[in-house]
């Protein structure tokens, strides 16, 4: 499969806006310009791309959604002292990258950034075209900072070359883009959450329905994109949605980036079609297992343990497997590991993490990291893992987001794979 | 009309409806912990999760909006599961001393477990331990005991919109906390007391008076005073067992002496005192041409509230006391006097709905008798726990009327204690100043009622007063921004801190309602009707303190005892 | 000299962004990143600037990992202990930056140069373990490369 997002990595000055311009850059923009924007999208929807942050939301259909709202104005709920609203709160909608990658075990969205960054610039002028939005805003997180760095060069360059700003290439379509910087959240990467964090709002995710396409930033239509998926819209555009949605798995078409981490010899990203194996990615690409294979987390810690090599690594098979393919970051695991200290080490992560307003995740959290801790010392009760079992369906019912509903993925299905390693920590 | 199912039961419902309210149509009470009616939604506790068909998950009933179709569970197998298993989390981080707890008769946690048949709690692990707030005069906060609720920040930015508290931290250490954690004592906090009303478990209360009060009781030393405020003749029955909004003026006397009080007067005369002067005030301003529109000050949430956020203000707030601390200055001097006892000997006691009166009966210039005027307040609830204590029967307590002196009152002083009484008790006594004559209306029904801010014009003689009331903080903005602006139409305008007036005051039984609010002060209404005097100026007693020791309104004696300067405060 | 640096930074944001409430991260950042940490005159001067209650600007600060109402040192070590890291051996490593940089997880050193944290995933899965040192990153650690860091900047 020839490489579409990662085409450019490794390029020398490949995020430099001559080098992806001669590469054949922004013909996606030009061509997308030309069409109405109900095309534009109907070519994503023929893509049938879905969101890769890990929700997994058909992108033509977000987009249609959005693009259909009426532009009612509508403000926030802290009137600005100044006169009439210009710039950024002139748009009736927006279109928002989120590039808040937080997810333990990926990597993905980075090397994009940081290699190909006007990739991403271009898809999201052209998110805006067809959503009808003169406004979009990335939001990354603070950590990233030479990625923040390769983005303000980019748009510079684009401004510069007139590929953002007003009238964009003589359409009459303008478009701006403004950097928005995270400040250290993990949950801010979940939609609601992001844009009570951009409303100058502690990062607490809310209650869909609404949705950020019906009620989002500052109350009006927004589209919240992760960064690989807006990176496949230029392919898209240049090659047609039916071109695209023939490539790889006929359930999962379209390239993914497989970001390998933990205990494997060559851990990196992974450009390939969704229909390969997890020991097929492991083996051939990964460079094999350090030590003998135990289980792999496909989807990072917000994912369940698989076990079985033998399943193909697109949104279906994986969830048929009992897991979730997620952002596809998979931490592999070999046999020396502690399976309680990997659900331990995944459920601190969350508690440090969870926003801490549904009372279900703050106190799920932190009562299931105690029992797990008791298991670490050897000092386990009986009851609790039966009482672990049915905190995780109580989280998984009733927690606001997908942190808390997803917190206790690792530690159930660790206790189903691997009941006997709990059995023998109980106390004495 | 959207229609959906609810338990089986086919209901119609206004498109925008939330499950929970739609479900009280089909008589189903969802329980619920953080959600409360008048605060906006936030779905922190998730105890209010239902299930509904088609959906992978439980939804929070309080924000989801019905659809047509729609079919809920609200008591199926897993959603019961679902709030005892999340109740049972809230516990295992709850401070639980239920039987030592203010709150034990209240507490929506303990009702919830007990509701929902929680049998043990099973998570056994560390609890957070916090130190107590006890930085402000009048209000402590046990974050050992707060749910995270988030009702007390809600109530305090978007009904006081005084917004000192705040969650802060992420993760295990989030707490509700003041700016810099530096406590409601050096924060802007009014000391308004809502928080405590809307708080679920005892995780606020006011700081208690109670054993420094039964100390004095018991001193023969001492010889105690004791004022009661108006709203209380209308409330305080509820902490004891008698329906809302009966009148228990008569049997509040009879406890307070039964409890061993040495003479028992009441607010509502200096209630009328207050009258006297602030009308005088006021006729005074209009005709000398001085600071326009003047503003009401008894009350003292919304005087520490002007004193943060509307310092530039100051000119226009009436420079007369509460009528808590007139009658504190007067006790310890004109009652002291005569009655022949000793100043130093005498302990001052008020009984208010009211927390910011602890905070204003400490202020350094309430002390014009020499002493501090106002030694000790009790809440409501505080004197209600006293007099259970000392074995009352109330309800079947004699009416007895207070000591005539200080304690002979009209009916323009009850209703002080409702939202627009002031307002209307002042134009009762202005007309009479201005025209000689007494208005052929007595009662004035626009400044009545629970609407947030209620504007009028009254013609005085052809004098057209315009007039506003505002209760609840956030209506007082409304009204004190048009006066920053220089754009108010007012003559006079009274701010209540609390909505509903004293009524809904801090210290009041423990409710957010403003049902109830609204049912107390038409009691006052009511007392008003069937008293002997209706306006201040006839009040015998206050006809008397004129005569034998005031001497004139504004005069020197009011100026030295019954006036206060503010002081300006900053913000953080 | 830093409130004079703050200040700058914090209104060429407002600039951009307007007086109103959606400028306060970007805000809180730019005072951060000025003066090492947001102080109370920062807190201050937003709450007039943006109309946001001082309280809320608190309680958006201590939610971010990034900032931060005390001063740090100099030197902001943030090392990551979330999975892949850690089953490459985060905790080895930091028992090392502990030892070298001579602070420990969570704390500041009295001469204000080293703070150490104990952060969440940086997305540097792929060199675990990882950790950044400001704005700039170090992965695949041994106790040998952490030595070697620590030596350049105690010097």
């Amino acid at each position: 499969m020839e490489k579409l997002l990662t085409r450019n990595v490794g390029k020398a000055d490949s995020a430099d806006i001559e080098v992806y311009l001669a590469g054949g850059g922004y013909q996606a923009l030009k061509k997308a310009l030309g069409m109405k924007s109900g095309d534009v999208i109907e070519e994503v929807k023929k893509s049938r791309l879905v969101g890769r942050g890990g929700a997994v939301f058909p992108t033509g259909l977000k987009w249609e959604l959005t693009r259909k709202i009426s532009t009612e104005q509508r403000v926030s709920p802290w009137m600005p002292r100044e006169e009439p609203p210009s710039g950024w709160r002139a748009a009736s909608k927006f279109i928002v990258c989120n590039a808040d990658e937080g997810e333990p075990g990926t990597f993905k969205d980075r090397i994009l950034l940081l290699n190909d960054p006007h990739m991403l610039l271009e898809a999201l002028a052209i998110a805006g075209y067809a959503i009808g939005t003169t406004q979009g805003f990335i939001y990354i997180r603070g950590e990233y900072y030479r990625e923040i760095e390769a983005l303000e060069k980019a748009l510079k360059q684009a401004k510069a070359k007139g590929y953002l700003g007003n009238n964009i290439l003589g359409s009459g379509f303008s478009f701006d883009l403004m950097l928005y910087r995270g400040a250290g959240s993990y949950v801010c990467g979940e939609e609601t959450a992001l844009i009570e964090s951009m409303e100058g709002n502690r990062g607490c995710p809310d209650c869909r329905p609404p949705f950020p396409a019906q009620r989002g930033f500052m109350g009006r239509p927004t589209v919240i994109n992760n960064v690989e998926t807006l990176c496949n819209i230029p392919s898209i555009m240049v090659n047609g949605g039916e071109w695209y949605s023939r490539i790889g798995s006929p359930d999962s078409p379209g390239p993914k980036l497989f970001c390998l981490s933990g205990h494997v010899n060559k851990p990196g990203v992974y450009e390939l079609p969704m229909n390969i194996t997890l020991g097929e990615l492991i083996q051939n690409y990964g460079g094999g297992v350090k030590g003998e294979f135990k289980a792999a987390l496909p989807g990072g810690v917000s994912s369940s343990l698989l076990t079985d090599l033998k399943v193909k690594l697109d949104y279906k098979s994986v969830a048929k497997a009992g897991s979730m393919l997620g952002s596809g970051a998979v931490i592999v695991l070999n046999k020396d590991t502690s399976i309680i200290d990997v659900a331990k080490n995944t459920i601190d992560f969350f508690t440090g993490e969870s926003c801490a307003k549904c009372s279900v995740c703050r106190e799920g959290t932190r009562r299931a990291g105690e029992m797990l801790a008791r298991f670490a010392n050897s000092g386990g009760r009986a009851k609790d893992i039966d009482l672990l079992l049915e905190l995780g369906e109580v989280m998984y019912d009733t927690a606001c987001c997908g942190l808390g509903q997803a917190s206790m993925n690792v530690t159930t299905s660790a206790i189903k794979l691997f009941r006997g390693e709990f059995e023998q920590r109980l106390a004495k | 009309m959207i229609t959906l199912m609810i338990n089986g039961k086919q209901i119609s419902v206004l498109e925008g409806t939330t499950i929970m309210n739609a479900a009280k149509q089909a008589q189903i009470d969802i329980p619920h912990l953080c959600y409360l009616e008048g605060l906006e939604p936030e779905y922190h506790c998730r105890v209010c999760c239902v299930e509904i068909a088609g959906e992978p998950r439980l939804a929070p009933s309080c924000v989801r909006e019905v659809t047509e179709g729609m079919k809920v569970q609200t008591n199926s197998a897993r959603v019961r599961r679902a709030r005892r298993v999340i109740v049972e989390l809230l516990l295992a981080n709850h401070l639980i001393e239920c039987p030592v707890c203010e709150r034990n008769q209240t507490c929506e946690l303990l009702k919830l477990a007990f509701e929902l048949g929680v049998k043990e709690i099973r998570f056994e692990g560390e609890r957070a331990h916090y130190e107590l707030d006890e930085t402000s005069p009048a209000i402590i906060r046990d974050p050992n005991k707060c749910v995270l609720c988030g009702r007390c920040v809600r109530v305090c930015h978007d009904v006081q919109t005084v917004s000192v508290l705040s969650l802060v931290n992420r993760g295990l250490e989030t707490k509700v906390a003041t700016y810099m954690e530096n406590g409601l004592g050096n924060v802007e906090c009014t000391t308004c007391g809502q928080c405590i009303h809307v708080c679920p478990v005892g995780a606020i209360k006011e700081r208690s008076a109670v054993d420094e009060v039964w100390a004095a009781l018991a001193n023969p030393g001492k010889h105690t005073v004791v004022q009661e405020a108006p709203a209380m003749r209308a409330s305080l029955g509820e902490e004891l067992g008698l329906p809302p909004g009966t009148l228990v003026a008569g049997k509040m006397h009879a406890a307070l002496r039964r409890l061993g009080f040495n003479t028992v007067f009441d607010t509502n005369f200096s209630a009328d005192l207050t009258i006297i002067e602030e009308a005088a005030e006021l006729v005074k301003r209009v005709k000398e041409g001085g600071v326009l529109p003047q503003i009401t000050s008894c009350s003292p949430g919304w005087i520490k509230f002007m004193e943060h956020f509307y310092p530039d203000l100051i000119p226009h707030v009436s420079t007369c006391k509460s009528p808590q601390q007139m009658f504190g200055a007067l006790a310890k001097t004109y009652y002291a006097e005569k009655a022949g006892i000793d100043p130093a000997k005498v302990v001052s006691v008020s009984i208010m709905p009211c927390t910011a009166k602890k905070f204003e009966a400490q202020r350094p210039e309430m002390r014009a008798s020499g002493f501090q005027d106002v030694d000790y307040v009790l809440t409501t609830r505080e004197l209600a726990r006293m007099i259970k204590e000392a074995g009352i029967d109330f309800a079947s307590l004699p009416d007895e009327p207070a000591d005539e002196l200080m304690g002979l009152y009209s009916g323009a002083g009850t209703i002080f204690g409702a939202t627009g009484g002031v307002m209307e008790a002042a134009l009762r006594t202005a007309y009479k100043l201005v025209t000689g004559r007494e208005a052929e209306k007595i009662d004035i029904e626009p400044v009545r009622g629970l609407d947030g801010v209620k504007a009028t014009i009254v013609n005085i003689d052809g004098l057209e007063v315009q007039v506003a009331v505002a209760h609840g903080l956030g209506n007082a903005r409304k009204l004190l921004d048009e006066v920053r602006a220089g754009k108010s139409p007012y003559h006079f305008i009274e701010i209540m801190a609390c909505p509903g007036g004293c009524v809904g005051g801090g210290g009041q039984p423990i409710g957010f309602n403003m049902v109830l609010r609204g049912i107390r002060g038409q009691t006052l209404y009511s007392e008003d009707r069937r008293l002997p005097h209706r306006r201040s100026h006839d009040n015998p007693s206050i006809i008397k303190i004129y005569q034998d020791y005031l001497k004139e309104p504004l005069g020197e004696k009011s100026h030295h005892l019954l006036h206060t300067k503010y002081t300006k405060r900053g913000r953080v | 000299m830093s409130k004079a640096l703050w200040r700058a930074k914090v209104d060429e944001v407002i600039k951009q962004w307007g007086k109103v409430r959606e400028a306060l991260l970007p805000c809180l950042e730019a005072a951060q990143e000025a003066s090492g940490y947001v102080p109370q005159e920062a807190i201050s001067y937003l709450r007039e600037n943006l109309d946001v209650p001082a309280v809320d600007i608190y309680g958006v600060i201590t939610f971010y990992g990034m900032l931060t109402t005390e001063e740090q040192g100099k030197y902001v070590i943030r090392l990551c202990d979330s999975l892949p890291c850690h089953l490459n051996d985060s905790d080895g490593m930091l028992a090392v930056v502990e030892r070298e940089s001579g602070v420990k997880a969570g704390e500041t050193s009295p001469d204000k140069k080293f703070t150490l944290e104990v952060v969440p995933c940086l997305g540097l899965c792929d060199k675990a373990p990882a950790m950044m040192i400001n704005d700039k990153i170090y992965g695949n650690l041994t106790e040998g490369a952490v030595k070697q860091i620590f030596s350049k900047l105690k010097k």
